[in-house]
Parts: structure tokens; sequence; C-alpha cells
């Protein structure tokens, strides 16, 4: 365990070097650069609200933007360190078979960069707030807590998909499908109770994203969190960590061999 | 005897060549259930046992896929090893392939903070030797320009300044003494002889016997993953010559059989041999 430690010390200037990297790059070249983080979500949450708002006649609703945007940001995030912790081992094999160091950092580096970005654009969903009447109240104090969970859950599927994704060259492609099917059963641009009454309730409660999702939004909008929710969303994180961690650490040797 | 470097035990390292490489799932599902998951096993280094002793040049000789490259990746950590094990003391400089692990968007700058950072240095250490590396470099003004934009000599140039501005213990050099043109050559040489005179263990792979005749004081020959000879170079440099004849003879003259008494090849293998192994134990008690 110490021997861990100590090498995770010895390496942290890289780790912090490969996240810089990723926030750099993300946006080089671009005229707006790290704006577009914030106006990116922005300018779906517009285009979200004025399609779905109008289709599910919520156009009178003033708080459904912030409803939208809560949802959206969190998937977002969970879908871009995923994706990035997919190929992390792949876009890194150029370094990996010259020189060692711990394979983790390149995956652990992409779900963090993308959490700090995310965490950035969360500077969005205040203004709408405030701009849409969203008042802040003693619940807002459970975010953290959703928003730990929401790293968890992305480090360990993301360390799961790293491992396999470098034996399984289809995964990429497979697990956008199955991003797809999450954001759906996420209940980002529907209410929830609409589904809850059609009797398919039970997608939402086994899907831990919408689970942290809803514990997020219960902040947002000033109200007590759902207990079993945010219990089986911490509870999924931890677990599939533990397994990511172990699998990743079991394959890691085999990496090179089929870069 | 002195300090022992770097010290292999029955290193062997097995890959899996498949004909057909099993990528995709589906690929793979199909092989499993017809049972068609063979791989073929090659042996890339097979029982591979020697050690090198603090300050000793050893050239790593050998044909083409005899195993070199493999053998510097295992110690230097690239590859784990399926069997025996690898230690080393000290820090080890990797010199191969130089400036491949850059990133292509990064300028020069950024890259050598992260490619710094992937070699183990400091941030302190790197901000101190940071005017050093880009004057050895003499990349000037192009330092901040995105490595992409660089041709391949100056990529290897800035490789080449940011991996030796360490003093390491150890130094791996893959066939890197032929990097730029001709004056930087001479100088990236003189800058290796000048660590050379500090008293650095290096392992050398080239395929020029004079280069290794002329920079090593010892060497070794692989054969097919196999260690084939190992001592001092005026004893090791006469056997591969007469292999590269053998050879010559084989590709040109297939059919002409010479018949020479083969020669067993017997060198000095330090700490190779098991009374070797015995001395060793014994002078560490």
């Amino acid at each position: 365990m110490k021997k861990y430690f100590d090498s995770f010390l010895q390496y942290r200037f890289l780790l912090s070097e490969l996240v810089k990297k990723g926030i750099r790059l993300k946006y080089r070249r671009s005229y707006l650069g790290i704006f577009w983080s914030l106006l990116e979500p922005l300018l779906t949450m517009i285009v979200l609200t004025i399609v779905f708002g109008t289709l599910l006649g919520r156009g009178d609703d003033k708080t459904f933007p912030v409803y939208i945007l809560s949802g959206r940001l969190l998937y977002n995030y969970f879908s871009g360190a995923t994706k990035s912790a997919l190929t992390s081992i792949q876009k890194n094999a150029s370094m990996i078979k010259k020189v060692y160091v711990p394979k983790y950092l390149y995956t652990v580096s992409g779900i963090l960069y993308n959490y700090i970005i995310f965490l950035i654009s969360l500077i969005v969903l205040v203004a709408v707030a405030a701009v849409m009447g969203v008042k802040p109240t003693v619940y807002l104090l459970q975010a953290p807590l959703a928003l730990l969970v929401l790293l968890l859950l992305a480090t360990g599927i993301g360390m799961i998909l790293a491992t396999l994704g470098v034996f399984f060259r289809d995964l990429e492609y497979l697990w956008s499908v199955a991003l797809m099917l999450i954001m759906y059963t996420c209940a980002i641009f529907y209410p929830v109770d609409r589904l809850i009454k059609s009797g398919w309730a039970w997608i939402l409660k086994y899907n831990p994203l919408f689970c942290t999702i809803d514990v997020f939004r219960c902040a947002v909008f000033g109200r007590p969190m759902n207990m079993h929710y945010f219990l089986y969303a911490l509870g999924f994180g931890a677990v599939t960590t533990v397994i990511g961690v172990i699998i990743f650490r079991k394959k890691q040797d085999e990496f090179i061999l089929h870069l | 005897m002195g300090e022992k470097a770097i010290v292999l035990k029955h290193v062997g390292m097995k890959f899996n060549l498949s004909k057909e490489k099993t990528d995709s799932i589906k690929d793979y599902f199909i092989k499993f259930v017809k049972r068609e998951l063979q791989y073929n096993e090659f042996w890339a280094l097979k029982d591979v046992t020697f050690s090198v002793e603090k300050g000793d040049r050893v050239g790593v000789l050998g044909l083409n896929g005899a195993g070199k490259s493999t053998l510097l990746k295992v110690i230097a950590g690239v590859f784990k090893p399926t069997e025996g094990t690898v230690s080393h003391k000290g820090k080890i400089a990797p010199l191969l392939e130089l400036g491949a692990g850059f990133d292509k968007e990064y300028t020069g700058k950024e890259n050598i903070y992260l490619y710094g950072a992937v070699l183990g240095y400091s941030k302190r250490f790197i901000d101190e030797k940071y005017e050093e590396i880009v004057a050895f470099s003499e990349l000037g003004e192009f330092i901040d320009v995105p490595v992409k934009n660089y041709s391949s000599g100056m990529r290897s140039r800035l490789g080449f300044s940011i991996a030796t501005v360490v003093n390491p213990k150890i130094l791996i050099l893959d066939e890197v003494l032929s990097v730029g043109d001709a004056r930087f050559r001479k100088k990236s040489e003189r800058k290796i002889k000048n660590m050379f005179d500090r008293g650095v263990t290096v392992l050398f792979v080239s395929h020029s016997l004079a280069q290794v005749e002329r920079l090593c004081n010892k060497a070794m020959i692989l054969e097919q993953g196999r260690l084939v000879a190992y001592g001092d170079i005026e004893q090791v440099a006469p056997v591969y010559r007469e292999m590269l004849d053998k050879c010559e003879d084989k590709s040109l003259i297939p059919r002409r059989k010479r018949r020479r008494k083969k020669k067993k090849i017997c060198i000095d293998m330090d700490g190779v041999s098991e009374n070797g192994e015995q001395r060793n134990s014994k002078e560490k008690e």
C-alpha cells in the first residue's frame, strides 16, 4: 500500500501535467477557448428547452431550463469522462511503448480533466438558476455529495472500460450506443413523473446516473434528497471502482502486447 | 568486482502471435465457441541471465529479430517479463526512439514539461534545466511552435536534449547516436562520451560492430532470444564477426555446404555461469 502511495507522490507532477494537457488541448485554436465549456451547455440548453418545452407543454414553466441544464451537465461529464477513459490507453500507446509510467495515470488524468471542465461549466447553472429565479436553499449542501458520487461512478466505469477497451476495440462503438441508452433513461429533458406514472419507473431507479442526477436536482431545487437513490448510486460507484481497479491492475502488464 | 547495476535472472518474454488478430468481441466469441483461440507462442527472450557492473558499457549485438530491443525494453520496465526477474540500481534514462512520445499539438516548451514528467523529473528540476535543454536542442524561437510543425531532426534533437539533461546512473541507448545532422551528431556523441566519463552504466544496441568496439568495454550477443556470449569486447567481437560471416555464407551460397567444425564458444561469462553466481554470493557474504 505504501509503495503505491510513494509511486503516486512520485508521479503527482506527471498527473498534473496530463490533466493540464487535457484542458489546454481541448479548446486550443478555438477563438473562445475555455469559454466554450460555458457556452456549449448554455446553447444546448436553449435548444432542448425550445424543443422539449413546447413538445411536452412545459413552455410556461420557468424552472424547466434549470431542470434540463442540471441533468445535461452531469450526463455530459459522465459521457465525456468514460469515453476518454475508454480510449486512454490506446491514445497514449506511443508513450506507453517507450517509457515506464504507471498506466492508470493516463486513464485517471482523462477522468480528472473532464471533471475540472465540468466544475467550471457549473457556473452556467448558477447563472441560469439566478436568472430563472431558482433560489439557493440549505439543501444545496447536498450538491457536493452528488458531485462526489458522480466522480466515483465515472472512475469506476472508466477503469473497467479502459481495461476492456484495450482488448476489444469494438467497445468504443458499443459504448456510444450504451451512452445513448443511458441518456434516455436519465430523465434529462422530460419530467420524471411522466415515466413513473407509466410503470417504467424501475428503469430510472436502477440507473445509478439518474439517481445521482436526481440527488443533484433535489439540491438545486431545495428538496431533501431521496436517500435510497443516494445510497444506491454511492454503492454502485464504490463497487465499480473496486472492480475497475482490480481488473485494471491484473491486466495492465498485458496492455502493451495489444497496442 | 564492483557493484551490480543491473541484474537479470532467467528472464523470458513471451508474445502471442496470432495470425488473425482477435480484437473484436465477435471474432473472440466465434473463436471461443469454435475453440480456435490458439496463439503461436513466440519467445522473444528465453532464459536470459546476466548482470552488469556499475560503470560497464555493454554493447548488445545480434541480428535483426534477435531480441535486442525487447531486452532493452524489459530492462527499462516497459515490458514486464513473462518469467524471471529484473532489478536495477539507480535512475535509468531510456533513449529509445527519441521524440516519439511527444504530443504533436503541444509546443516544444510544453513538451519539455510533459516529457520531463513522463521521465520522472520534478517540476523544479525542469524549471532549473529548461534553459539548458532549449540551448542544447538549438531550437531557438521554434520552442513555442507546436511540435507537429517540427522537422524530424528538430524533434529528435529536442528528445535527445530532454532525455540527456539528467545524470542517470544507467543509460539505455537504442541506436540513437545518429540524431540530426553531422554537427549535432558530433555534439550528441560528445555529450554521451561525457556521461561515459562520469562512470554511467551503459547498455548500447547497435548493428555497427565498429561503433560498439569504439564505445563499449563489454558486449553480449543475442541469438533468437538467447544469450550466446557475454564478456569483454575483445573476446566477443571475433565471435560476432564469425557469426556474421556464417550468415553471409548461408545466404549467398546456400548450396555449397561449408563444413566447418563448430567451435564452442568459451568466454568468461561473468556472473552468468554457475561458478560465477556462486562467486557473487560468496562476495555478498
